[in-house]
């Protein structure tokens, strides 16, 4: 940990050690810790309340697979868009190419007929490839057109969903394979919904991607500093296009999720799923404004409206009320961050 | 001594500023040549185009006697050129550690280097002994280096660049925002670094700092270079003379 042992000019110089250590945890990591322990703590809060006023119904087994199940979709969703929002950039686009890849992959497997793994795998191909062109498309425009990202997903927002009710007149595709409904869409495994197990995977890998790789890094340089980024030779078009690409791609995994899930597409249930999302990610402590966040705090972020739309049912409040609740959270997240922010700016 | 790298006739305009108007420069191999001239005079512009940082309207380079031009930094990287830029351009939410290796990071050996994971014990230690050689007062190099205090941010800019410069290393005012302690651990690293034979190509307003390290002094104003003097016998009131233009010089490397 220590390293100027060998120090043999130490007359004008500070004496002591260079920490090296991540065990003192950077300041950074370590406020965003508040960060993420802040929300978690408000998060441990609602679920003790909710379980105060509802023991026997909330706390139960039951509704806390109800709720993991709730958020699966939305949780391989919010992947994607952390990795987004901490290089500054956003999706807006992710509900409409959710909608388009699961039209696409249920009008071919609708026509295949067929209703075994086979077509259910061709299902999945073809929308995870609708997913990544589009998300492609998004990242090429920010990339290389540099039209601001806003715009140019506000654009495919309109776009893909456009195509997906074109190709069904605006009437959803009620079918998916029963392979498809059964093992993953209600299927358990040890008594956990495999949609959820499938989303812990890709949130877990997503997690070690953007928290231990190289790609993860440039993700965050990008997003801290671009011009220096450029300095050092990180391809930044080539990585804000693959970032992209990589939300695409996993809003067409959850196309398909939602397919299964829902055994029919979604066409006109997604037109919240964007905001939804960012608002999770926010509320997770990943700023607006680019290089932190995290991928725990998302899923903190995510569990907030899916513990208070259950819990609100439960106890009988109408469940209109989450959505003012998520609101102000929203909105006490960003300004704790911004606060943070001042201070940090102010030298602390 | 041959001569290392060397433009001729260097100009950018910049809308209705001509920052550079057919700049000369060269530097000597394992010689420190100071950059010296008002505000505005286009001595980082001149830097940025020297580095890969700047296309040029007009001009040539040439390193080592060969033509050579710089489409992006790495290009100048590669030739064993580094800059300290006068913004610094660190990325502020990462540590320090993580801006020295900035798109040259240490991959863990194997299978998990290839997947894309780091070896960051390594960079943090390197990192750490690079500060100790530089007399740093960063005293940790896992803090993120928005952090920092406007010197402390300095100094990991050095050190990023002396890590990788092995011919020419470019500072674009590396005092500026340092101390009295501070400012000498920098003056001693470029005589460190030149001791090691690499070029250093020193941007200052200090004159005292400038006649210190530099073996030779060139005058930027407007735009062009307009003196050079031998840093040796050159007194600092003929160094102001020459940047404001009161001293007139009747050729290039009078005095
Ligand atoms: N990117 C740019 N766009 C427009 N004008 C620029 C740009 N870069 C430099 N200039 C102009 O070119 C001229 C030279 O600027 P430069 O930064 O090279 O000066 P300098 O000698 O480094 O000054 P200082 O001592 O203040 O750092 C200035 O008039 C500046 O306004
Ligand atoms: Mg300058």
């Amino acid at each position: 940990m220590s390293t100027a042992t060998d120090d043999t000019r130490t007359e004008d110089r500070p004496s002591g050690t260079i920490e090296t250590s991540a065990g003192h945890t950077s300041i950074v990591e370590r406020v965003q810790a508040v960060q993420s322990a802040w929300i978690l703590g408000v998060l441990v809060v609602i679920i003790a309340v909710f379980g105060l006023m509802a023991p026997s119904t909330f706390l139960t087994v039951g509704n806390a697979t109800n709720i993991a199940q709730n958020v699966s979709i939305w949780a391989v969703l919010a992947v994607g868009v952390t990795f987004v929002i901490i290089t500054s950039g956003i999706d807006l686009s992710i509900g409409s190419v959710l909608v388009v890849s699961s039209v696409v992959a249920a009008q071919v497997m609708e026509r295949m007929g067929d209703q075994g793994w086979g077509t259910a795998a061709v299902g999945l191909v073809l929308s995870v490839l609708v997913g990544i062109f589009w998300g492609c498309f998004n990242g090429f425009m920010v990339a290389k057109a540099n039209v601001p990202p806003l715009i140019v997903t506000l654009g495919t927002l309109s776009i893909a969903l456009g195509i997906a009710q074109i190709l069904t007149g605006g009437v959803d595709v009620r079918s998916a394979p029963t392979v498809l409904q059964d093992n993953i869409g209600y299927g358990r495994l040890a008594g956990i919904p495999v949609i959820s197990i499938i989303a812990l995977v890709i949130v877990v890998l997503g997690g070690i991607l953007l928290h231990k790789t190289r790609f993860g890094r440039y993700t965050y340089a990008i997003g801290s500093n671009e011009t220096s980024a450029r300095r050092v030779g990180i391809n930044v078009d080539r990585k804000l296009l693959q970032i992209y690409g990589f939300t695409g791609f996993l809003a067409g995994i959850a196309g398909l999720l939602s397919l299964a899930q829902y055994g029919t597409t979604t066409i006109a249930g997604q037109s919240l799923t964007n905001l939804n999302v960012i608002a999770a990610v926010v509320i997770g402590g990943t700023s607006i404004f680019g290089g932190t966040g995290t991928m725990f705090g998302s899923m903190v972020g995510l569990f907030i409206p899916a513990v208070l739309q259950a819990g609100f049912v439960i106890i009988g409040v109408s469940p209109y009320w989450q959505t003012v609740a998520v609101g102000s959270i929203l909105i006490a997240a960003v300004y704790v961050d911004q606060h943070r922010r001042a201070n940090e700016a102010r030298g602390k | 001594m041959s001569v290392l790298f060397e433009a001729r006739g260097l100009s950018r305009r910049f809308g209705r500023v001509q920052a550079l108007d057919g700049a000369d420069f060269d530097i000597d191999e394992g010689e420190v040549v100071a950059l010296i001239g008002d505000n505005g005079a286009g001595k980082s512009t001149l830097v940025k185009a020297l580095t890969g940082n700047l296309a040029v309207d007009s001009g040539e380079l040439r390193f080592q006697g060969e033509p050579v031009s710089f489409a992006t930094p790495q290009e100048a990287s590669r030739l064993g050129i580094e800059v300290v830029h006068q913004d610094l351009a660190l990325a502020p939410h990462l540590d320090s550690a993580q801006n020295m290796y900035l798109g040259r990071e240490i991959m863990r050996p194997g299978l998990l280097g290839k997947l894309g994971f780091m070896d960051n014990t390594t960079m943090r230690e390197a990192t750490a002994k690079a500060f100790t050689e530089l007399g740093s007062a960063v005293r940790s190099v896992v803090v993120p280096v928005g952090a920092m205090s406007g010197g402390q941010k300095q100094s990991v800019a050095i050190a990023r660049a002396v890590a990788w410069a092995n011919k020419v290393l470019f500072l674009d005012e590396p005092t500026a925002a340092l101390g009295v302690v501070q400012t000498r651990n920098v003056l001693d690293s470029i005589k460190r670094v030149r001791d090691q034979g690499i070029a250093v190509v020193l941007i200052s307003h200090s004159m005292p700092h400038v006649l210190e390290v530099a073996d030779r002094v060139q005058v930027l104003r407007l735009g062009r270079r307009v003196a050079t003097f031998e840093a040796e016998g050159t007194s600092v009131e003929t160094l102001v003379g020459a940047m404001t233009g009161a001293l007139e010089l009747n050729q290039e490397g009078a005095a």
